[in-house]
């Protein structure tokens, strides 16, 4: 319905800021907004974790059934990734079935856990060709104000290291812990002018001209990148953006790994 | 409602599963603005229910056939998170969530003054983020919660909270294993102040006197629960730190 509108007059202010390196709310352009993570907050789910980055809000949570692998791989489990940005989160979120963003952040959160191997699927194969254990990640925004990708990506690994199989509710021998191998952490950065800020608040997302994310996992290799909006960067800017990213992940990553 | 089998659900001391009297809430937290970018908002926890409502509005409401030149319309939506059942639920609206709705918004229109708003729509989120039976009620009880956090005038609060039968007793506020062995289920909200009675469903069987001795139960529990909302509300006000206006306290 409403794109969310940010009147002339702040972007004004953040476009000054961003010349002289400033930002909003105080912080250096490399820098993250406080992380909250907290596990286990959804009895019904098999893995649950909400996480805070400043005053956005995302609950994610980890639910496993049974069903038929995909014939290209008989013998490994299968994950689904699933975002919701439900009305409640803000007021530009509709009602109704996802829309292009929702699956766009579903799609990049998928990706960094998918494409770094996060989850030891032969270990979830049941009857080869058979029978395999699904992993549905669910990603309820909550409060959004900025910066979802990096906010989901991290509920959504902290989720998985939550996770237990329930095998004894499908009578099939004893619960264990869903093999996580990986780490992969994703860190946006956007860009203001030709400023580049990590971790965008609301109002820096909306104006920037493009974004990038750049999902790395604990050996500081990129596992997956999604470049977002209509702007563009110069190569040097994307390798700027990547070692950044490697940076922020070491100490992100410290969050999820107590 | 089900079959109980030989599982006692009520035993000789007359205490259920849970260890609860019969006329006994579980226990009930409340907690008003807590998401930022909504008008108004509140979190609740009863029993094993988590659950978070939000307002918008009023605004301007969309699509426009829908708008009301006399009133504001209350748009209320009920959405149960995939994780937060035992089998995981499909993402999006079913018949259950339609109807829960609807029946929702109409209730929430009473108390709301929407002849101050023509035009407008005052939307009102509910999520279920883990559910343990009587999530309406629970999302009910919050959603008025929120509204009054939003600052939208109204008559009065709403609180909501079930009844049913189990084990051939009539008993207060059913969880979950009693839901799904119980003879009958019966959500009700009320206007506290005035005891008039805005939602109200039933099913199951149950005897005209049965009935009778749970709406007056559930009537003294609504005034209880009543205390809480309000509570949850000066609460909001009493640690005197707007959150908006202070993004470092929040963010702590």
């Amino acid at each position: 319905m409403n794109e969310e509108v940010i009147s002339e007059i702040n972007r004004n202010f953040i476009y000054q800021l961003a010349e002289k390196g400033r930002r909003i709310d105080n912080r250096a352009p490399d820098e993250f907004r406080p992380i909250g993570v907290e596990k286990g907050v959804v009895n019904t789910a098999e893995g649950s974790a909400r996480v805070h980055i400043g005053r956005t809000d995302v609950l994610a949570g980890v639910k496993i059934g049974i069903g038929e692998p995909f014939p290209d791989t008989p013998a490994k489990g299968v994950l689904t990734t699933n975002a919701e940005l439900i009305p409640l989160a803000s007021p530009t979120f509709e009602f109704g079935p996802p829309r292009e963003d929702s699956i766009e952040l579903a799609r990049v959160v998928d990706r960094g856990i998918r494409e770094s191997g996060t989850i030891d699927l032969e270990k979830l194969c049941l009857e080869e060709g058979e029978k395999v254990w699904i992993v549905f990640i669910d990603i309820h925004v909550l409060d959004y104000d900025g910066n979802l990708f990096d906010a989901s990506a991290l509920g959504a690994l902290a989720a998985l290291t939550d996770t237990t199989v329930p095998a004894s509710r499908f009578e099939l021998g004893d619960d264990f812990k869903l093999p996580v191998l990986h780490y992969p952490i994703a860190c946006t950065t956007v860009k203001v002018e030709n400023t580049l800020l990590l971790d965008p608040a609301l109002e820096e997302e909306k104006i920037a001209s493009a974004r990038l994310t750049v999902t790395t996992d604990e050996n500081k290799d990129v596992r997956a990148m999604q470049k977002g909006k209509s702007g563009s960067f110069t190569l040097d800017e994307v390798k700027k953006i990547i070692t950044s990213s490697q940076e922020v992940a070491e100490k992100n990553r410290k969050k999820i790994i107590e | 409602m089900g079959d109980s089998g030989d599982l006692k659900l009520i035993d000789d001391s007359g205490k259920r599963l849970d260890g609860r009297k019969l006329d006994e809430l579980r226990p009930i937290k409340i907690e008003a603005n807590v998401l930022r970018r909504a008008d108004g908002s509140a979190y609740l926890e009863w029993g094993g229910n988590k659950i978070l409502a939000a307002v918008y509005g009023p605004r301007e409401a969309h699509p426009r056939h829908l708008q009301d030149p006399t009133k504001a319309i209350v748009q209320c939506r009920y959405n149960m998170a995939a994780f937060s059942v035992m089998d995981r639920k499909r993402p999006g609206p079913d018949r259950r969530s339609v109807e829960i709705s609807k029946i929702l918004s109409e209730a929430l229109a009473y108390v709301v003054f929407t002849e101050q708003f023509p035009r407008t729509s005052i939307d009102v989120f509910i999520e279920v983020l883990q559910a343990d039976a009587g999530t309406r009620c629970s999302g009910l009880t919050a959603a008025s919660v929120a509204l009054a956090d939003a600052g939208i005038p109204m008559k009065d609060l709403i609180v909501s909270c079930a009844f049913g039968k189990v084990g051939g007793k009539v008993v207060l506020d059913l969880y979950k294993e009693e839901d799904n062995l119980g003879e009958a289920d019966v959500p009700i909200a009320v206007v506290p102040r005035t005891e008039e009675i805005v939602l109200l469903q039933m099913d199951g069987h149950l005897t005209v006197e049965e009935l009778n001795h749970g709406l007056t139960m559930t009537m003294d529990a609504c005034k209880y629960i009543y205390g809480l909302q309000r509570d949850a509300l000066k609460n909001r006000y009493s640690t005197g730190m707007d959150n908006e206006e202070n993004p470092k306290e929040a963010s702590k």
